[in-house]
């Protein structure tokens, strides 16, 4: 499958197709959205972690002059007891309709209970503050080992466990337990000389994008619904609304505008729906925006964690056996991204005997969403420090001991699959290589630390359609959000098939009435499976125009080829025409070209990376500070290296706010009480140096050009390799996250 | 609803004139009442610079900025940067370095760092990295960002 040729554009760094639009704020994102006659929606949230709603009075609110329309969870349709399947596995309807409007319970503080619109945002949100809500207060449970006790208050009466295959008959907030199980654990620690073993605490973070969520919906008197919004899928939008709203998808068109990052967080729908509903009682457009408190408390952040981490090995540095046991925070619903923990904590290593457990639990905070590899990070921090103290305490190099025991194709993961060709040992190697590894680093509390990680990447459906012009450029119609530059690289892929320029590729994201169905941007899937796509559609191009040129030539299509742009005949004629030219040609040789492509690829190829940093621990503040970042990640191959750069530090970024400071901190309420970009903190350019990506190729045999996903990986290994730097510099092992100050203190003995 | 007040103003060079709630921010009058929507809203309280524009020549966050307070002022946004045929060296620098991911930020660094390269031609990395603070970035890391600011005063 893999092409081994050398490439005019791909690997070349040409400027972003939405280059100019974006530096010019011409960009329209779904807040920019207008039309004539907008009202403006805003969500009513709950003040209350945990409560019963008792009754909802909108009276007041309706009375107030320039309010136009109330929705509550009344408005939507009774889910009943349906499980909804969203292309991305199953869901229970009643909990996505929960969360859009809380119906008989409201579960975190920012639950939203009801939406008004009204003819200005300014009078919608007065009206919020007139709607009457009548709650009985219960008591919150806020972290995930007090809601697992039997006696926790209890979030869902009807929640009982599932694990392996059994259900349990009493409620709890364990949604359900997972275990994958490879050779015999205890025969594994048996032979062992060294056993690790630690507890770890991760905090709850949320993805962090700057654009708020925003939605405009609005209802054609033929009951065709229109919404335009910020998503990371369109087609997905159109699922959970048709699900959400009983409505026919045929029916429901998806517009999406530009987005302003998503990170995983803008998949699910939150005010999409409601925008609906507003949109249908009041027949006009209806514009819903959040705030930034609203994203932070009503939006899907990614779980905190509590993990348990035991791993064995010889003198020599082979590691025997591991085990781990994770619990993670689901949110107010089931569904945390625990399996995905299960299937990365260990798969950078080739362990014989290995058992890992699981834990779904809800928890009265809200419904945790995807976050950039969801899972990996939280079960990284756990595994790679273990590995940092095994390699430690064994006198080994820890990039050796990750080289010694690196998994490699035709290795089992523990959770089944059997690694293709992968790139664990490369990027361990190029880490070890890198003149960062040995550059001197010995001053008073500085310290060094180096973490692995991995992500599995998936693959999912796209669809791309290339219109040819006659002028030799090609319009690529696809359906793939672009959060970050991938209208570049998959127009990229299409010109490398036609021998044509970056440049001669016209990009366009378009509504899902005007593509083929086209997964999620996410899952580090777009560059992949989007980019298969054009460059399928390319090929499909390709054998058209080699009919035309016959055509043209009166040959045998088996007579033409094509190569560096040229078609030429052979065997016989010596005829040639650049493709260009025969764009020229296609009305006189039977009308015009469009081309399409559609895919399913199975073969998405795991990523992997491997991160070194120095750090400086400040004595008297506890205050750590990032000296020099090296993230070092196997892409397969990089179709626009600086985007693919772009993601390697924009991830690592993210992980080190996420190690350093990131959190969301809670009064026993469980009011989060840090709900803004000032107390949350995510980094600023202050408080970084450069971030050092540094790209290795190791094909993936499952793309044409051996592409793997690059965007999730990169967040894998930061916090563990920050707290085994953390450990170099000052001999204290970190395993809460966020190392922030006060932490670092308190394990300093300072305060 | 509140008396909306008669407001002149200039923007980008040119005088503007429009009406708006006393409530109303700059960043609100410019994106729903002037459709400039390039100032962007990440947080409406002056903490991620999503919004910066400059105001009689100082750099501000317009969601911070009352409306009415621009009478007789003169307001800079990302709209006015380019030339008709040409863009502006620091949108060029952004360009050539992949200094944006998403875009949603990239109106308000260019802003921002337009404002610095007005005070300091000649940066140092600390200072750019000092002067950007005030705006967030979630996609990039920053490191195409800072060499974008970099790149762009030694163009100038």
């Amino acid at each position: 499958m893999l092409e081994n040729k050398e490439h005019k554009v791909i690997g070349t760094r040409p400027i972003r197709h939405d280059g100019v639009d974006k530096v010019t704020g011409r960009a329209l994102y779904g807040a920019d959205f207008q039309a004539a006659g907008l009202l403006h929606g805003r969500v009513l949230r709950s003040p209350h972690a945990h409560a019963r709603i008792i009754s909802i009075d909108t009276s007041r609110a309706e009375a107030l002059p320039g309010v136009k329309g109330i929705v509550t969870a009344k408005d939507i349709p009774d889910a009943g007891d349906k499980i909804a399947d969203l292309g991305e596995g199953a869901v229970n309807l009643k909990y996505l309709c929960d969360n859009i409007l809380a119906s008989d319970k409201v579960l975190y503080k920012g639950h939203a209970v009801a939406a008004v619109a009204a003819t200005n945002p300014h009078i919608a949100e007065e009206a919020c503050t007139l709607i009457d809500v009548e709650y009985e207060v219960l008591p919150p449970v806020l972290e995930v080992r007090q809601a697992m006790e039997p006696d926790a208050p209890l979030l869902h009466e009807h929640i009982r466990t599932t694990s392996l295959g059994e259900t349990a008959e009493e409620p709890s907030n364990v949604a359900s337990h997972i275990q994958h199980k490879l050779g015999d654990p205890e025969k594994g620690f048996a032979a062992a000389d060294i056993v690790v073993e630690r507890e770890f605490i991760t905090g709850t973070v949320h993805q962090g994008y700057i654009e708020p969520h925003n939605a405009t919906a609005h209802y054609n008197a033929d009951g065709q619904l229109t919404i335009w919004c910020s998503t990371q899928g369109a087609f997905t939008v159109r699922e959970q609304v048709a699900e959400i709203l009983q409505y026919p998808i045929s029916k429901i068109k998806v517009v999406p505008m530009e987005i302003g990052g998503g990170f995983g967080g803008k998949i699910s729908v939150y005010i999409k729906p409601v925008a609906a509903l507003l949109a249908k009682k009041t027949g006009k457009p209806v514009k819903v925006l959040m705030n930034r408190s609203d994203v932070f408390e009503g939006t899907g952040p990614t779980p905190a964690s509590f993990i348990r981490v035991k791993m064995g090995a010889t003198k020599e540095g082979k590691i025997t056996a591991a085990e781990a046991y994770l619990a993670f925070e689901a949110g107010a619903y089931p569904g945390s991204p625990v399996g995905p923990g299960a299937m990365c904590i260990f798969a950078p290593y080739n362990i014989e005997h290995v058992i890992i457990d699981g834990y779904d639990v809800v928890v009265n905070k809200p419904k945790t969403a995807p976050y950039r590899a969801p899972g990996a990070p939280n079960a990284a921090f756990g595994s790679e420090t273990v590995v940092d103290e095994i390699a430690e305490k064994l006198g080994i190099d820890p990039l050796e001991i990750r080289l010694l025991n690196a998994a490699k194709e035709g290795d089992r993961r523990a959770d089944g699959p059997v690694h293709p060709r992968i790139g664990c040992i490369e990027t361990v190697e190029a880490a070890k290589a890198h003149p960062h590894y040995t550059a001197p680093n010995g001053k008073k509390h500085h310290g060094r630390g180096v973490a692995s990680g991995y992500w599995f990447n998936i693959g999912l459906e796209s669809s791309v359609t290339i219109n040819v012009n006659s002028d030799g450029t090609i319009n690529l119609i696809e359906g793939s959000t672009d959060i970050g530059g991938t209208r570049a690289s998959i127009a990229m892929q299409a010109a490398e098939v036609l021998g044509i320029s970056a440049e001669s590729v016209n990009p366009s994201v378009v509504d899902t009435n005007s593509v083929g169905y086209t997964a999620v941007t996410g899952g580090s899937r777009t560059t992949y499976a989007t980019g298969y796509a054009a460059y399928e559609a390319a090929q499909d191009v390709k054998r058209q125009m080699i009919a035309r040129a016959a055509i043209l030539w009166e040959v045998d299509e088996a007579n033409v080829q094509f190569a560096d742009g040229e078609f030429s005949s052979i065997n016989g004629k010596e005829e040639q025409i650049s493709f260009r030219d025969l764009c020229g040609r296609l009305g006189e040789t039977g009308g015009p070209i469009v081309g399409s492509g559609t895919v399913n690829p199975g073969g998405a190829g795991g990523a992997y990376a491997t991160h070194v940093v120095d750090v400086a621990v400040d004595e008297e503040t506890g205050k750590v500070d990032i000296l020099r970042y090296t993230a070092v990640q196997d892409a397969g191959k990089a179709i626009h290296p600086s985007y693919v750069e772009g993601q390697i530090q924009g991830g690592a970024v993210q992980g080190i706010g996420w190690a350093l400071n990131e959190e969301y901190i809670y009064n026993d309420e469980g009011t989060m009480t840090n709900a803004s970009f000032l107390d949350y903190r995510m980094p600023t350019c202050l408080d970084l140096p450069m971030i050092d990506a540094v790209i290795v190729e190791v094909p993936n045999p499952g793309h044409p050009y051996g592409v793997r996903g690059v965007g999730e990986v990169p967040i894998v290994p930061p916090m563990a390799a920050i707290a085994n730097a953390i450990y170099d510099a000052i001999g204290i092992r970190m395993t809460e996250l966020p190392m922030s100050p006060d932490r670092l203190l308190k394990a300093m003995g300072k305060i | 609803m509140a008396r909306r007040s008669h407001v002149q103003t200039t923007i980008n060079g040119e005088t503007v004139e429009f009406l708006c709630e006393p409530r109303q921010s700059l960043l609100e009058v410019l994106r729903d009442e002037l459709h400039l929507t390039g100032a962007k809203e990440g947080c409406n309280n002056g903490n991620c610079g999503a919004c910066s524009v400059i105001l009689d020549g100082r750099l501000v966050n317009s969601c911070l900025v009352l409306g009415v307070e621009t009478e007789g002022k003169s307001v800079e946004t990302i709209e006015g940067l380019a030339a008709p045929d040409k863009l502006h060296p620091i949108q060029d620098a952004f360009l050539e370095n992949a200094a944006l991911q998403c875009g949603i930020c990239t109106p308000g660094f260019i802003m921002s760092a337009k404002a610095l390269l007005e005070q300091n031609p000649n940066p140092t990395e600390h200072e750019v990295r000092y002067w950007l603070a005030g705006n967030l970035c979630r996609c990039t890391g920053y490191d195409k960002i800072v060499r974008a600011v970099l790149d762009a005063a030694a163009a100038e």
